[in-house]
């Protein structure tokens, strides 16, 4: 019962081979076996979104997919956005308008914004809100992160134009 | 929490998943998208002896037309409902109540067959496919049964599935001429369970009801089609009319009281909803206030 199963998958780019426990979450694979400890685990149950990665470009819940269905698949975290410079001026949009305090939901929720920017150019308040709404902040009291997507979004629709 | 230790086995088609089914018996259980199951085993409410992975099975996928039907296949994810132009067009009604339905990532990965499986009476789908009056069509070892979905929903997490039984695919009539959808629910936050919800399915014909199917959800243990709807049927919709409705509905309906809501309010949620749905579907906004006594 419960043998370790092999998995090949793609971390942040780089092809990755383990053998690992069924129970196994992607999170606990992600950050204790791979050492990649950018994405956090607060709830394991899917409600506070700070283990958010994306998963074949689309996000997920880290907490809620097992290792071994990531089976060929292509996982990005926190550090791969953030090496790559995709979310460059998103974090600093976060700096910038204080949008964290402790940090624990701060790669969740970049993760989930970064989605939200790729989706819809110019979200209005009410839909960055929403977008966000599974993803817990006990610290900022939420204002400051709308202001710094928004902000984002403002300037990347400059650029583009 | 994290789940207790289980096997897996990554299905290789229904045929095998069925297999697998039934050499495991209860002691198995299917994973689709997880976002129901894993919570609960990572809080260990559940501890199955094996996992049967049924996620990459291409030939539960997708929505196609079919003469009158919409057929939805079980691994079709609350995203993909969310995108579908076929949805959009024929079924509406899911589109509408999916954004409801949690939060982007969890919407990226929960299906439709695990949704109905699962049998939340807080969820949206099993109502609307109650007030679209869906079948369900499901396999096991003896081949398929097709369940209305008015006979699927049994209770908190029950449903007509046996375990060694595979749901495969919804069907749901395309909407024809007049036929008018509502969706609403009260809920704390966007993408929380409702605390009352509603969806509805109606054909109107010169500014009455010629058919009216009211899907409600959160009140009780399992979703619960509306008999109050007959009073709305073929009938002159007038507040007192309306009135009559929402008081058998009050009736009829046996909400449990939680954390989020006593029954009280749940009975009074519904009927505002009743009212609110009449009122949108007739385009009378006098409706929604309600009879003046
Ligand atoms: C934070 C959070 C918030 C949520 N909010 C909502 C909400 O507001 N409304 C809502 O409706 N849902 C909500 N959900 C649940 C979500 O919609 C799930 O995706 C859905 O209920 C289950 O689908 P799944 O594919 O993930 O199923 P799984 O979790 O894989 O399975 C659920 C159950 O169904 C069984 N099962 C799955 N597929 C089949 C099949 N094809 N045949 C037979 N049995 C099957 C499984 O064995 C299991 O018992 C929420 C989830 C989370 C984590
Ligand atoms: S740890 Fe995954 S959602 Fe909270
Ligand atoms: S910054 Fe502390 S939880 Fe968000």
């Amino acid at each position: 019962m419960s043998a370790p199963v092999s998995v090949s998958l793609l971390v942040n780019g780089e092809p990755i081979d383990a053998v690992v426990l069924p129970r196994l979450n992607l999170a606990d694979f992600i950050r204790e076996h791979l050492k990649l400890t950018g994405t956090h685990v607060g709830c394991e149950h899917g409600v506070c979104g700070a283990c958010t990665v994306r998963v074949d470009g689309e996000i997920v819940r880290s907490c809620l997919m097992l290792t071994v269905q990531a089976q060929g698949a292509s996982v990005e975290t926190i550090e791969g956005l953030s090496d790559s410079g995709e979310i460059a001026d998103l974090q600093a949009a976060f700096r910038e308008r204080n949008a964290l305090q402790c940090g624990y939901c701060t790669p969740g929720m970049l993760m989930t914004a970064q989605d939200l920017l790729k989706h819809v150019s110019m979200p209005d308040r009410p839909a960055i809100r929403e977008h966000l709404s599974g993803n817990y902040c006990r610290c900022t009291g939420y204002q400051a992160i709308v202001d710094a997507v928004e902000a984002t979004a403002r300037t990347r629709a400059e650029r583009r134009a | 929490m994290k789940a207790v230790a289980f096997a897996y086995a990554r299905a290789t088609s229904v045929v095998n998943a069925l297999e697998l089914l039934a050499a495991h018996g209860d002691k198995a259980k299917v994973l689709s998208g997880g976002q129901s199951l894993m919570p609960a085993m990572n809080l260990r409410l559940l501890s199955p002896d094996i996992l049967i992975d049924i996620g990459g099975l291409a030939e539960l996928r997708g929505i196609a037309v079919r003469g009158d039907v919409l057929v939805v296949g079980a691994l079709t994810r609350h995203v993909d409902l969310l995108g579908s132009p076929e949805i959009a067009l024929h079924a509406p009604l899911l589109r509408d109540a999916v954004a409801h339905v949690a939060h982007p990532a969890i919407r990226n990965r929960g299906t439709i067959g695990g949704s109905l499986a699962h049998a939340d009476p807080a969820s949206e789908l099993p109502a609307c496919v109650l007030a679209l009056d869906a079948t369900i069509v499901v396999r096991g070892p003896a081949g398929e049964r097709r369940i209305a979905a008015t006979e699927f929903f049994k209770g908190i997490y029950e449903t007509a599935l046996s375990p060694d039984e595979l749901l495969v695919a919804v069907e749901v009539p395309v909407a024809g001429q007049g036929t008018a959808f509502f969706f609403q629910e009260y809920a704390r936050r966007h993408g929380d369970y409702a605390i009352v919800g509603l969806a509805a399915c109606a054909v109107v014909a010169a500014s009455s009801f010629s058919d009216l199917r009211l899907g409600f959800f959160a009140v009780g243990d399992r979703p619960v089609l509306a008999a109050a709807a007959g009073k709305l049927i073929n009938a002159s919709v007038t507040p007192a009319l309306l009135a009559e409705a929402t008081a058998a509905l009050a009736d009829e309906l046996d909400p449990q009281e939680d954390q989020q809501a006593t029954a009280a309010m749940r009975r009074h949620l519904a009927a505002a909803l009743l009212r609110r749905c009449a009122a949108a579907l007739l385009a009378r906004p006098e409706l929604e206030k309600g009879a003046t006594r």
